[in-house]
């Protein structure tokens, strides 16, 4: 049961990967990447995380995609059809895209994984206490300095936005 | 771990996702839709990390913890990128690629 719903999610993620990055039209790429982020999140939900389910639920589907179409509806008409490159130029870069793929594949499937069979259930407290411990091998140094991150990129990205209108207000004050 | 799918299935899938995103970020010429095709690749790392930690060190927690790091700073990299293209896009009225070709505004 849980291969087909795989498999099923694979196919989904690949086929709406693909019409992603090749649709002309922004509004519809970007949900189809709503679609593309749906499918990892069940992905997460199918190996038992159910923590970073969630996360990826509310931060991708909830945030990130609302964000980027806030941007498509201010800066695009929904109608416009994005310019696209030549023939030539896809068929170079899906000829690369392949020898690398093939790279990747090679070296994945010519190792030999050693896969410990499991059913290990890992709950959000072990995450919680794994994140704020201050043992060896606890991440309460990079989860502050992420904190940290969070917050200047909040301000950078509203000092960006506002652009030239708050300087000038700044000069005039001053 | 998923009963019956082994490890190298889903690491066939996040590649094939990785070079659909990377086949994006080459073709397109829009910076929105750059901005989309980052996002792929930056997911088909995320699941590449969660599911090595499942398979091969189960009892570690290393791989989500690290995963949920890089979904941070994806969210912050998006919420400065979004800004600088609005910005952008006051100054120069495009974002299309070809029409910013000056860093100083």
């Amino acid at each position: 049961m849980e291969r087909y719903i795989f498999y099923i999610l694979a196919l989904i993620m690949i086929v709406f990967a693909i019409a992603s990055v090749s649709s002309r039209k922004m509004l519809r790429s970007v949900i189809y990447l709503l679609f593309v982020l749906c499918g990892i999140a069940g992905i997460y939900f199918l190996i038992d995380y159910n923590f970073l389910a969630a996360i990826q639920l509310t931060v991708y589907a909830g945030g990130i995609v609302v964000l980027i179409i806030f941007s498509v509806l201010l800066v695009h008409h929904i109608e416009l059809e994005l310019e696209i490159a030549k023939l030539p130029k896809k068929l170079i870069t899906g000829f690369v895209c392949l020898v690398g793929l093939g790279v990747f594949l090679f070296t994945i499937y010519s190792h030999d994984f050693l896969v410990v069979e499991n059913d290990i259930t890992t709950t959000t407290a072990d995450i919680g206490r794994r994140l704020l411990s201050y043992d060896a091998g606890g991440f309460i140094l990079p989860f502050e300095v992420i904190s940290v991150l969070l917050l200047a990129a909040m301000i950078g990205a509203i000092i960006i936005a506002k652009g030239r209108k708050l300087a000038l207000k700044n000069k005039e004050e001053v | 771990m998923i009963s019956g799918i082994s490890i190298y299935e889903i690491l066939t899938v996040t590649s094939l996702l990785f070079f659909i995103g990377i086949y994006g970020f080459i073709t397109r010429k829009n910076l929105i839709s750059i901005l989309i095709s980052v996002e792929i690749i930056l997911n088909a790392s995320v699941i590449n990390f969660v599911v090595i930690n499942k398979y091969l060190y189960p009892d570690m927690l290393q791989g989500v913890i690290f995963s949920i790091f890089i979904i941070a700073v994806a969210a912050a990299e998006t919420a400065l990128a979004v800004s600088i293209i609005i910005n952008l896009y006051r100054q120069i009225n495009s974002v299309e690629v070809k029409d910013t070709e000056i860093m100083k505004y």
